[in-house]
């Protein structure tokens, strides 16, 4: 029996019907806390699409989450589960601070290629290990790079406090880096054309994410390694019989997709904060898993899920603005409901769906 | 260090390991009957705080215990459902389940108690408190085996020693009794399972039931008795060490206990090595010492020889097939 | 009832099931008597497996009835189907390898909490059947541990013990050495003396002739024959399976010694878990030439495949290529580049990735190949093309490149296999199990290409367990027995009964 499905129920309906399916638990979520889920929904989309800052700031989180989205992405296409991109894209945002605080004075053509290849070889090398670890010893990915994950929050701890921090600050961040390697802003750009456009942190870096989903996308489906990519992770056994490398094959995918998450270095260190701050990759690598899910791991489901989830973080700022008893923590329970109902229960709705269509299909016209 | 100092880091490893012992349990059950245990740090967490939270409520730490167990299970069935009833997949699902909860209980907990997220301080009527054993007073002086008796083996709380109880009790649920027969067959053959007459979707959601219960015993004793009170990502990566143990441990109580302690004592060696100059290397920076467990884990993981492998029906939706 | 006969222990009445547009079995109505050892043959997709599946629980009829001592029966699952006393022996056997035989028998039979005075329950009556029976097996083994023929021995074991007085066999000697599947049939004639009623299923006609009491024939999910075995022979029954009259083997055109392209020497091979699967074989593929590797699965020949395709890293011996040693660092790449071709036994495990595109498929192995890649990049328009022209000549439907390999039909599959392995004319082409899970019209089209690439000058080395097809294809055939050559027939002195003792192990009975 064939479980084919057109397109638009497979890529459209169905994923549409899982996140309906989450938000629902979520309302029940904002319920159990006395928020009425009708006034929250409002105040959301209000604030994530009702104001052009408030869709810069969509914009500028969804650009994170695209990043993150993508080291998620492309390991799973290789068959493997990557957790680790909070951790990789601390070391991405190392990587981008030693670029950024050596090059002061540079044009910035020259600054953002340097920085963003640093923040790729960043969050690669730390990805490396735990590929390394699970191609050869079998050590499990998923628990490895989230083992990663606590020693790059260790790591950061101990060079903020120790080696890096600016003297004299209390607080545990860099200096500020030179005004010259400042990514520019969407509403300078704005303002540039003649276009008023509110203060946001929206900046170059979405061009950024955007390109390089697009090149994620040539990658894996159109090129080689990309196809042995593919065929490592649907079928190892068929793969090392075709002579792909399948160890080396694995290993690439999941550096790529540390590199990929390295790359919020370049949104948030180099695009906004202008300093290399503790803690400011905020769990945007959780939110990638439940990006790359919904997006069904394809690079142009991820930016939509991305811009999704930007708006939910934006929306839910506003929420917690008006509500005292909501924090960012009800977006981690939406990241959690997504990825359960986006991703484990996927055959919930499918099963029924498909069942549907085949009625469907067969009743004359 | 002294006799004292010894005993102490001794007693240390003992408390320490106690969650990780239950957790691994948890684990131990769920794998054996085919289901990746990727939701023990949610479960876990779930559970320490639904026991802290109810033991406030409530004001018995019993009651806090149920909650704690039930929510723990409630949260094992739901990954249940999604691993053997909808075939999804069980990685996705447990780390799903890991942070709905990460972000579920500060939420409920900011709701219900105004403390940022975390519960209040438990009074001690309110949690398991150390127990003190007969004969400790008279005891007391008497060189070697008073502080032993007094520091080594006394004075833990109660959930410490139900997890000493445990331990033999899990693996002869495991090895010596039908269920755990049945357990063991639907990890490495669901079908010879199913061809026996026996619901593999029945025995997996029992497997996980009892998961679950040993779990919430590990969350309700971070919450209600060896802490006092819900902080927020309080389990902070213990269920995933506890995962790593039973890996090292090929799946088998005996050599996953071992892990446990190895875990355990890194951790109260850790606790009583920041800010202390050692010999050579000096005073070592408290992140690096902080990170020793896990790095600990990354190690055991990457050590792990497989003479015994993974049950072999691990993280496979059963299809039922001729 | 008051009739004179016995009730039959099986009656089959109109049973009906469909999955989708396929209609599995078709009315399929026939009786199994008490206490006899009835056959059920057909080729594959015939539908006795489904037919089985009903009676066993797995399925449930559409329509008809199923009716046991002449009693309507309602079989809803497998525990019911115990219950009613019906035991299954599948053709893969469904023990858990990791346990004892005894924990074996006990499962779901350990009558209590505890598990020790079940598995000496078992013990008792498991030594009360063997003695029964004749069905010697030691029961404190790990099952991991036991060879096959022990293996089916215990899954016998188990039907018995759980109380079936109907025993199913499903395809039961497709892993058995032809002096095993003796003994087995020993063991069958035995369980129907003592009473018990025996249903083989089976595509091989000789062991149907050899052991039956009486035959259905399927074809296309219905019964075109219900006879007793006496009435009947092997060539009535093939014809009634296949529904036409078959084809009679082209003759052979007698092989010129050349010089051998592709050379291994002292061969040996360890797997993983260090045991040595292969033990220093010597093998020389020549153009023209089909050497076929008979012997039963398990014996080396797999890994002997894997490594002269330059898949398994060789323990000791050498590899050589037109007499050049081929070099052990990227060899498998180096092998293809050379003209290797290779049909994997299993496709589904290593031969195809199911959620790629036929066109994805269809250039596995060779993707990095000029045409096919233009520097970093696919070529995904010419292969496409390129898919499109061979899907026609090598007769695959669907005709489209763009469906997902996993929903072609197996033959389908295969024959997109063949056609990426054949089609670019290898000079080496290693061919395992080619026509398992295909259909009769795909094998004497696959049969076929081997021939035509033999003539054209192909080194063709065939695996298989299937004895008829070796006889078929093969010029030369080796016989595999534990990792060892334990003999070399021509085609002209080989027999099935020659091949049979030298896979018994029987060094020098040739003839």
């Amino acid at each position: 029996m064939s479980r084919d499905l057109p397109w638009p129920i497979d890529y459209v309906l169905i994923p549409a019907l899982n996140l309906a399916l989450a938000f629902l638990a979520g309302a029940v979520v904002l319920g159990l806390i006395g928020v009425s889920p009708g006034a929250a929904l409002g105040t959301l989309l209000d604030g994530a699409f009702g104001s052009l800052d408030g869709a810069g700031y969509t914009l500028y989180y969804a650009t994170t989450f695209i990043f993150t989205g993508l080291a998620v992405a492309i390991p799973y296409q290789a068959g493997l589960f990557n957790i680790g991109g909070e951790g990789q894209a601390m070391l991405g945002g190392l990587g981008v601070t030693i670029v950024c605080q050596a090059m002061g004075g540079y044009p910035l053509w020259l600054v953002l290629p340097l920085a963003i290849g640093a923040a790729m070889i960043g969050g690669a090398a730390w990805a490396a290990l735990p590929a390394v670890l699970q191609v050869k010893r079998g050590s499990h990915i998923v628990i490895t790079t989230i083992m990663f994950n606590f020693l790059a929050s260790a790591l950061m701890t101990y060079l903020l406090i120790d080696m890096l921090r600016a003297p004299g600050d209390p607080s545990p961040e860099t200096a500020a880096f030179p005004a010259s390697t400042a990514l520019p802003y969407a509403h300078e750009w704005a303002a540039h054309l003649g276009l008023a456009m509110e203060e946001s942190p929206l900046n170059l870096s979405f061009v950024v994410a955007l390109i390089l989903a697009f090149l994620v996308w040539l990658f894996i489906r159109r090129s080689l390694w990309g196809y042995e990519i593919r065929a490592t992770g649907h079928n190892p056994s068929a793969a090392a019989y075709a002579a792909i490398p399948v160890d080396r094959v694995t290993v690439l995918a999941v550096c790529l997709g540390g590199a990929c998450a390295g790359l919020v270095g370049i949104n948030e260190v180099m695009g906004v904060l202008h300093r290399l701050v503790l803690g400011f990759t905020a769990g945007a690598g959780i939110v990638g898993i439940a990006v790359a899910l919904m997006g069904r791991n394809h690079p142009f489901g991820i930016v939509l899920s991305a811009i999704l989830f930007g708006a939910l973080y934006q929306g839910g700022a506003e929420l917690a603005f008006d509500y005292p008893q909501v924090t960012r923590d009800i977006i981690v329970v939406m990241d959690g409901l997504v990825i359960l109902f986006c991703g484990a229960l996927e055959n919930m709705l499918r099963v029924p769906v498909t069942r549907a269509w085949a009625r469907w299909r067969t009743v004359p016209a | 260090m002294s006799l004292i100092d010894i005993l102490s880091v001794l007693a240390a490893t003992i408390r320490l390991a106690t969650p990780l012992i239950l957790a691994t349990l948890g684990g131990l059950f769920s794998e054996r009957a085919g289901v990746i245990a990727l939701g023990l740090e949610g479960m876990m967490l779930a559970a320490s705080f639904a026991a802290a939270s109810i033991a406030t409520i409530t004001g018995s730490p019993w009651l806090g215990l149920a909650a704690g167990m039930g929510v723990s299970m409630t949260i094992s069935l739901i990954h249940g459902f999604a691993s053997v009833t909808q075939r999804g997949d069980q990685v996705v699902s447990g780390m799903a389940l890991n942070i709905l909860v990460a972000g579920l209980c500060p939420t409920l907990g900011l709701a219900w108690f105004h403390l940022g997220g975390q519960t209040p301080a438990l009074e001690h009527g309110q949690r398991f408190m150390p127990i003190v054993l007969p004969l400790a007073d008279s005891l007391a002086d008497v060189p070697l085996l008073g502080p032993v008796w007094n520091i080594l083996i006394g004075g833990h709380n109660l959930i410490v020693y139900l997890a000493i109880l445990l331990l033999p009790l899990s693996a002869w649920l495991l090895y010596r009794t039908a269920f755990g027969l049945r357990v063991r067959a639907v990890g490495e053959n669901p079908h010879a399972v199913d061809a026996a007459g026996l619901s593999v979707a029945g025995l997996r959601y029992g497997a996980l039931a009892v998961s679950g219960m040993l779990v919430g015993l590990a969350g309700a004793d971070l919450s209600i008795a060896e802490g006092a009170g819900f902080g927020r990502d309080m389990t902070a990566g213990r269920g995933y060490v506890a995962l790593a143990a039973l890996i090292f441990g090929k799946w088998r109580p005996a050599p996953a206990f071992a892990a446990c302690l190895l875990f355990a004592f890194c951790d109260a060696l850790q606790v009583r090595l920041q800010g202390v100059a050692l010999p050579i290397m000096g005073v070592v920076p408290v992140q690096m010492v902080e990170a020793l467990p896990y790095l600990l884990t990354v190690f055991l993981l990457a050590g792990f020889v497989g003479s015994a492998r993974a049950p072999h029906a691990i993280g496979v939706p059963f299809v039922k097939t001729r | 009832m008051a009739t004179d006969r016995p009730a039959p222990a099986i009656a089959f009445d109109r049973i009906t099931k469909r999955f989708g547009a396929v209609v599995a079995n078709r009315g399929v109505s026939f009786e199994i008597g008490a206490g006899t050892i009835h056959g059920i043959i057909g080729e594959n997709g015939a539908g006795k497996s489904t037919l089985m599946s009903i009676l066993y629980g797995f399925y449930q009829a559409d329509t008809g009835e199923i009716r046991l001592d002449g009693r309507p029966a309602r079989i809803a699952n497998t525990a019911d189907a115990i219950r009613l006393g019906i035991g299954m022996v599948h053709q893969h056997f469904v023990l858990v390898e990791t346990f004892t035989v005894l924990e074996n028998l006990a499962l779901g039979r350990e009558g209590g909490l505890m598990l020790q005075p079940g598995i000496a329950r078992a013990r008792a009556a498991a030594r009360a059947i063997e003695a029964a029976y004749g069905l010697a097996v030691d029961l404190d083994a790990r099952v991991e541990d036991l060879p096959v023929g022990s293996r089916q021995r215990v899954e016998i074991l188990k039907a018995l013990y759980r109380g079936a007085e109907i025993l199913i066999l499903d395809e039961p000697t497709g892993v058995l050495t032809p002096d095993e599947a003796q003994q087995l049939f020993q063991i069958l004639r035995r369980l129907k003396s003592e009473g018990k009623t025996v249903l083989l299923i089976t595509h091989k006609l000789k062991e149907i002739m050899a052991v039956t009491d009486r035959v259905t024939v399927m074809r296309a999910g219905a019964v075109v024959g219900d006879v007793a075995t006496a009435d009947t022979d092997e060539t009535d029954l093939a014809e009634r399976m296949v529904g036409r009259k078959l084809a009679a083997l082209p003759d052979r055109v007698p092989v010129m010694p050349t010089t051998p392209i592709l050379s291994a020497r002292a061969l040996r091979i360890v797997d993983a878990g260090g045991v040595e699967r292969v033990k220093s074989v010597d093998l020389d593929l020549r153009p023209g030439e089909i050497v076929g590797i008979a012997g039963v699965s398990g014996n080396g020949q797999s890994e002997l495949m894997a490594a002269l395709a330059g898949l398994a890293p060789l323990a000791g011996g050498t590899l050589t290529w037109d007499g050049a040693p081929v070099p052990a660092l990227g060899r498998a790449r180096a092998l293809r580049r050379l003209g290797l071709g290779h049909i994997p036994e299993d496709r589904h495990k290593s031969g195809m990735v199911g959620p790629f595109e036929a066109w994805e498929t269809s250039v596995l192995g060779y993707h990095r190949d000029a045409g096919h890649a233009h520097g970093a990049w696919l070529r995904p328009g010419f292969i496409r093309a390129l898919t499109a022209r061979r899907m026609v000549e090598y007769d695959v439907r669907p005709r489209d490149a763009r469906l997902r390999t996993s929903a072609f039909s197996g033959g389908n599959q295969q024959k997109l296999i063949c056609a990426r392995e054949m089609a670019r004319g290898p000079k080496v082409l290693l061919v395992g199990q080619p026509t398992r899970g295909v259909d009769v019209g795909a094998i004497e089209q696959i049969h076929a290409r081997l021939r035509a690439l033999k003539h054209e000058g192909t080194a063709i080395l065939l695996v298989s367990v299937e004895l008829d097809e070796i006889l078929a294809l093969a010029d030369r055939i080796l016989v595999m027995v534990d990792g060892r050559f334990t003999g070399e027939l021509d085609r002209s002195e080989a027999s099935e009964r020659a091949l049979g003792l030298l896979m018994a192990g029987v060094h020098g009975a040739a003839a």
